[in-house]
This record gives structure tokens, sequence and C-alpha cells, in this order.
């Protein structure tokens, strides 16, 4: 593809004011990144990796400090006017008005965007159809449910046809069923729709069913960049897990890390706790020299486990922290 | 902001209408916003007319005889100055979800936000100041500059909306709390009551009084009402203040559009 991305980032730097006396705190910290037109790009990091300041300043609700962004082509900050007309953005909170009905803040959305009425109200009950929507269509927001309001938000993204939507954490805060169907509806709408979507997510499951590229963003820096596939193969091997026994103290799980480390074929081998992470390029036939091997040393297994790489594998290779772990933290801060 | 192409001023104009509307929708869903909006100003002047009826016998008040007729616009400019220290709250609203995020991400003009905020308050202060004057009117009071002087002192009320509406905004925007609005109408709204004619001629106050309330444009919206309903109005005066308060009221939405940026470059 030699065509102009849809969106472009180079080298964004962001830093907000701190407390006083505090040096300033920075969000993004030379931040690069570039989606093709027509795919669906995840940007995927814990709370404060700064995924909702990249898109605000790609939406013109914010400038970066120093690099340069363009979206459409257009570049962000000199042509906002422009930019807006080609973007939705679906902000991380709620983006309705809950005095208002589900059909009223469509049409208001694509009336806003220029829309004349009559296509705005057909838009309009074009999307609640879609989103299964239709039945609530002329009742108030406040009596959506959770569900319902997000995906009434991604509605408004829509309402203009825009060339590429924004969707800061789409998900986050809907119950596992909600999740579920709101990708199988983004999904969808990706296929009719043929734009280009950037989206955030603390999720890997939702990045890697959702995107087809995706960056890894750790302090205000992509650490990597590629398909979930490249990333995941990135690791070459499987994850070889043990968990040891209970009554084992610290001097037996070293132990156990030093036996397992003299195997051949097996690499990066850690203990969390009790419990012993290894690579080894075939899981499958490594796993009985290993569980031989702590036989033979006397220490006991509660369980052990072979996985194909994950995201979270990816993550942790490239931040040196687990996601779940960070994403925990995030929300406690 | 430079000046505005004709397309560019129809859209902002264009979507004001459409803001103010999905404002007046949610103000129709509550009934109990209408109740509070009429009985409110009902209440302050028939109890105020009958509290201070008797002033109008203190030697040297010079209101006329009907206390009710010297009272009606001050309740009037009160009403307008309460409420519209209340129009930034549509803001807070906005900002706590993501609607505020979205509409600046949208075409939606700065001036259109404002705009917006301020047609409906002032739609609001439009249909008060009818109530009050017609409550008045049932309860005796007669006003001899006729329609003229209602459509003036209609004017007045409206550009103390702006005025104090704009403030609100802009507040709104600066602080993102509601209590800061409650700031406004407990903090200045009351001294600049006091601190005027709404419900005490100031030739009976002390002097310092009649002095700061000629700089109090809360007192400029009394004087040019008062003035315009009676028998032969001061047309001059009445001009100067409207004057001043469409001037201060240009000054205070300009105002309240630049605090969009303090609110940008925080998000």
């Amino acid at each position: 593809m030699t065509s102009t991305p849809a969106i472009r980032a180079d080298g964004l730097r962001k830093t907000y004011p701190a407390r006083r006396g505090a040096p300033r705190l920075v969000a993004l910290d030379g931040l690069t990144f570039s989606v093709e037109a027509g795919t669906i790009f995840a940007l995927l990091g814990p709370n404060g990796a700064g995924k909702s300041t990249t898109v605000k300043i790609l939406t013109t609700l914010s400038h970066a400090d120093s690099g340069t962004a363009e979206v459409a082509g257009i570049d962000v900050r000199r042509h906002p006017e422009r930019v807006r007309r080609a973007v939705g953005f679906v902000a991380q909170k709620p983006v309705t008005d809950p005095m208002d009905t589900g059909r009223e803040n469509l049409v208001l959305a694509g009336r806003l965007q220029g829309m004349p009425g009559p296509a705005a109200r057909e838009r309009a009950a074009e999307l609640l159809d879609r989103f299964s929507l239709a039945p609530a269509a002329d009742r108030l927001v406040k009596t959506y449910s959770g569900g319902m309001a997000r995906k009434l938000d991604v509605a408004i993204g829509l309402m203009h046809r825009p060339q590429v939507l924004f969707l800061d954490e789409p998900t986050t805060g809907l119950d596992p069923e909600a999740r579920a169907d709101m990708w199988a509806e983004l999904e969808s709408m990706a296929r009719v729709e043929q734009m280009t979507v950037l989206l955030t997510t603390h999720y890997l499951d939702e990045a890697d069913r959702l995107a087809s590229r995706l960056a890894i963003v750790d302090y205000g820096r992509v650490v990597a960049e590629g398909t979930p596939d490249d990333l995941k193969n990135g690791l070459r091997g499987d994850a070889v897990v043990v968990e040891l026994a209970p009554q084992l103290d610290a001097e037996g799980v070293s132990g156990a890390v030093r036996v397992v480390s003299a195997l051949p074929g097996l690499t990066e081998v850690a203990a969390e706790g009790r419990v012993l992470r290894s690579r080894a390029e075939s899981g499958a036939a490594t796993l009985p020299r290993v569980l031989a091997a702590l036989e033979d040393a006397g220490v006991a297994v509660s369980s052990a486990t072979v996985a194909r790489p994950s995201l979270d594998d990816v993550y942790l290779r490239h931040t040196g922290r687990s996601l779940a772990t960070q994403t925990l933290e995030g929300a406690r801060a | 902001m430079s000046a505005l192409a004709p397309s560019a001023l129809t859209a902002s104009l264009g979507h004001t209408v459409l803001l103010t509307a999905r404002q007046l929708r949610a103000f129709a869903r509550v009934p109990a916003y209408l109740v509070m909006n009429l009985v409110q100003p009902m209440i302050w002047l028939l109890l105020f007319g009958q509290l201070f009826r008797s002033v109008v016998q203190i030697p040297g008040f010079g209101g006329g005889d009907d206390f009710l007729v010297f009272l009606t616009p001050g309740i009037v400019m009160m009403t307008a100055m309460f409420g519209s220290a209340w129009t930034g709250t549509t803001y807070i609203q906005d900002m706590d979800r993501g609607v505020m995020d979205r509409l600046l991400t949208s075409p939606a003009r700065r001036g259109a936000l404002i705009g917006a905020t301020l047609l409906y308050q002032a739609i609001l202060t439009v249909v008060q100041t009818l109530v009050v004057v017609g409550v008045a009117w049932l309860a005796g009071a007669r006003f001899a500059g006729g329609l003229p002087g209602i459509l003036v002192l209609v004017l007045a009320a409206v550009l103390l909306t702006v005025i104090f509406g704009a403030l609100s905004d802009a507040v709104a925007l600066l602080t993102r709390q509601q209590t800061a609005l409650i700031g406004i109408s407990q903090i200045l709204s009351f001294p600049l009551m006091f601190l005027s004619s709404a419900i005490m001629d100031t030739r009976l106050a002390p002097e310092w009084v009649a002095g700061i309330a000629r700089y109090n444009p809360f007192e400029w919206a009394v004087a040019a009402g008062r003035g315009a309903l009676q028998r032969s109005p001061d047309w001059a005066a009445i001009w100067g203040h409207l004057g001043l308060l469409a001037a201060l009221g240009i000054v205070m939405a300009a105002l309240a559009t630049s605090a969009f940026r303090v609110y940008r470059r925080s998000v």
C-alpha cells in the first residue's frame, strides 16, 4: 500500500502541569505510529500510558507540545476545522445527553456535522436499527442500560460517516455479555462502513479480536507495533508455566529455578511467587522433561500448563510488567 | 475570532438554534423546573410587595405612590439575574460526561455553544418577565409606559441575562464546579441586588449605596426598565443604560468564549 495513511502521528510530546514545584508530568514522550486507511488499529496499554491523550490530540481537542499529526491527510494543528468534519469521536465518558432520547441525540449530532434534517433522521433510524436500539429509540438515554448507552455513543460517532472513527475505551465498564455484544457490533460496523478505526483499550483480548494492527503504549511511547500474530510470533515459542506446591519456601523456589534453568531448550526462566514461567520452542515436548527434573530434585508441583503466546506475554516482554496487574493499579490510582 | 464568512455565520446560527432546542427539550421534560421558575418570581413579587408596602409613605421616597409599580421592574431583574447565575450548569453536566469533548471535536463553533446557553436563558427570562408583569397587573399595578415600556423592560432583562449568563458560563468552564456557580449567586448577586434601587429608592439609602449603584449593571437594568414604565420616560437615560448593558454583555460573552481555551488546555 502506497496510499496516504489515515492517521500519522510523529514524535508527539505532551506534558501537563504537576503540583507546584514538581516537574511537569509527561503524558506523551515522542509517540509515533501510523494507521493504514480502512483498518482497525488498537492502542493497547494500561491507564495513564497516554492513550486518551493521543486520541484527544488527534481529534483536535487538545494540542501536543511538539510533534506533528495528520488525520485523513489533514494536519490537526493547522486545519482543525477540517479534521473535525472527517472524524467521529467517542470519548471514554458517555457522549450522549441523558435528557434527550436516543434518536434526538443522533439527529443533533448529525445536524451539528452539517447534515440536513431529513438525511440526519434517515441515518439515525438506520443506525438505531443496526445497533438493535430501535425499540428504545424514543426513550430518554438516562433509562438505557450501560451496554445500550455505549452502543448509542458509537452510533453518534458514526452519524456523519466519518473517514476515521476514534473509540476511547469502548468497552470499559461493560459487563462481559455487553462487551461481547459490542465486539460483534464493532466487527460488523467495520465491514459495513469501510472506514479507519482507532480504538484504545487495556483489554488484550479486545485488541486481539478487533484490531488488524496494534501498538503497545507504555509511558507515552510505542514500545511494540505490529499485527497481533507478528507480535506473538516474535516471542518464539510457548509459555511453560509450572505452579509449585504451596508448602515450598523461598529457598525451595530458587532451587527449582536453578533446576529448570539447567535444562536445555528452556529460556527466560523466572519465578513470580510460586509460579515458575519459562519459554520453550515446543512446550508439549519440553514439559515432561521439566516435571521429571523437578521430581528428581524432590520439588512437588501443583499444576503445569503449556500455552501459545498471548498478547499479555508480548506486553510483559516489552514493558517488563504484566498488563493485568498494571490495569488494576491504574484503576486504584 | 476574525470576521466570519456568511456561510460560517449561518452555520453558527444554525448550531445555536439546535443546541438551544436541546436545552429547551430538557427543561420541558422536568415540569418541576417550570413551576420553580414561574412560582419563585411570583412569590418574591407578592411577598416583597406586601412586606415593604408602606415605604412609599416615607418622606423623600421618589418612586411614586404605588409600591407594586415601583417594585415590579426590580423583581423582574432579580429573577433574571438569579436565574442566569445557573446558565453554566449545562456546561458542568456536559463536562462531567463526554458531551463537551464531543461538541468541541465537532464543527460546532464555540460562539454557538455560548450563544445557545445565553439564548436559552434569555427565553426563560422573557417568559418570567411577562409572568411577573402579568401577576403585578392582576394585583392592581398599572404601568403608564404601556407596551413600549414593557418591551424595554424585557430588553433590559435579556441584556442583564446575557451579562450574568456569560459570566456563569465562563466560571463553569474555568472551574468545572457546580459549587462555583452557587458562589456567583450568593457572593455576587445578593450584594448587587441590595446595592440598587430594586426594592428601595436609593435616595433613601446612605449616599455610598447610591454612589456604588451608579456602577452596578444590575441597577442599570432596573433603572432602564423602571424608567420606561413611567408616563413620560427619560429616553436618553434609558438608552444610555441599555447601551452600557449591551456593551458589557458583549465583553462578557467574548470572555466566556475565550474560557474554552482554558478548558481545552486542561483536558
